[in-house]
């Protein structure tokens, strides 16, 4: 079995407003910072888990960012994969 | 009707289930029983209430966590059987995540959790859940959430609206739900989830009876 560490980012989708971004971008120009555009607020999962090669962890990471870490009505994911 | 059961849902972290039993058993003498998320028996029960509350903490996203308990599993064969089943604030956010009702809800605009009084119009009375038989357009709720803001896609926002399965809209949308969405059916009008709490409407002595109509018509075949 190999071992995986796994980042999955899950990220509000662009066209759904992001109020907590929104809130601490209007704090970062508060404190100063100059030239911010944009800034959004998403969430990073960090998973190590076990398969037999690359190919088994890539589906079982695809089936929990679409059934559990994602709600993909409103937000979209990627990952990142390290075998171990 | 005498043995017509509602089965209210108590998950780790519900705060509502007791007020719905209240209200159900002491303003409508309906005789409810509390379903434990781990339950998947519902055989006796012939509507149910997922009440409000912060399911598992709301951990991750409201109502994630609780879509994966044995209950809400067992809860599609319910559905099913067009028995009816109730899904108020936290029970609406758990029925958009499990899919039995489409979007997603999610933080308020402002970032506030807003706990007021507010004017809804009944827009549809798909599954007989508003129709009070007096033709009563608006009627006045409590609402009580941080993460209510109503969002889907247009597609879906057309679906919504061409099939009538947008139950209330805020007269002021108080959280910037799209199309001021405060509650929807499912496209049978067995399932109706709403953000807010029919359950603390039932008397007058707490401020109305507007959220009466709602809860008895769990009754409704």
């Amino acid at each position: 079995m190999d071992q995986f560490a796994v980042k999955v980012f899950v990220r509000l989708r662009p066209s759904v407003l992001d109020p907590a971004g929104e809130a601490t971008k209007s704090a970062s120009i508060k404190l100063g910072a100059e030239g911010i555009k944009s800034l959004r607020i998403g969430k990073m999962i960090e998973v190590k888990i076990e398969g037999n090669g690359e190919n088994e962890v890539r589906e079982k990471i695809d089936l929990l960012c679409d059934r559990l870490f994602a709600n993909t009505v409103i937000e979209d994911y990627e990952y990142s994969l390290e075998k171990l | 009707m005498d043995n017509f059961t509602v089965g209210v849902v108590v998950f780790p972290g519900s705060n509502c289930d007791r007020d719905v039993s209240w209200a159900l058993e002491g303003c409508l003498d309906i005789r409810t029983k509390y379903l434990w998320h781990e339950s998947s028996d519902l055989s006796d029960v012939d509507a149910i209430v997922l009440p409000g509350g912060f399911s598992y903490g709301d951990y991750l996203r409201c109502g994630a966590i609780a879509r994966f308990s044995p209950l809400i599993n067992a809860l599609d064969d319910f559905v099913k059987s067009g028995r009816r089943v109730l899904g108020i604030c936290n029970g609406f956010q758990i029925l958009t995540e499990s899919g039995f009702l489409p979007g997603a809800l999610t933080t308020n605009k402002n970032l506030n959790f807003i706990c007021d009084d507010v004017e809804l119009d009944i827009v549809s009375s798909k599954g007989g859940w508003f129709n009070d038989g007096v033709e009563k357009q608006t009627i006045k709720l409590p609402i009580a959430h941080g993460e209510g803001r109503y969002h889907c896609d247009s597609d879906t926002l057309k679906k919504l609206v061409d099939n009538e399965l947008i139950s209330l809209r805020y007269k002021n949308n108080p959280n910037g739900s799209s199309f001021d969405i405060a509650g929807i059916t499912n496209e049978k009008g067995n399932v109706l989830g709403l953000m807010p709490h029919p359950e603390r409407a039932c008397d007058e002595t707490i401020g109305g009876t507007d959220g009466l109509f709602t809860l008895k018509s769990l009754i409704l075949k």
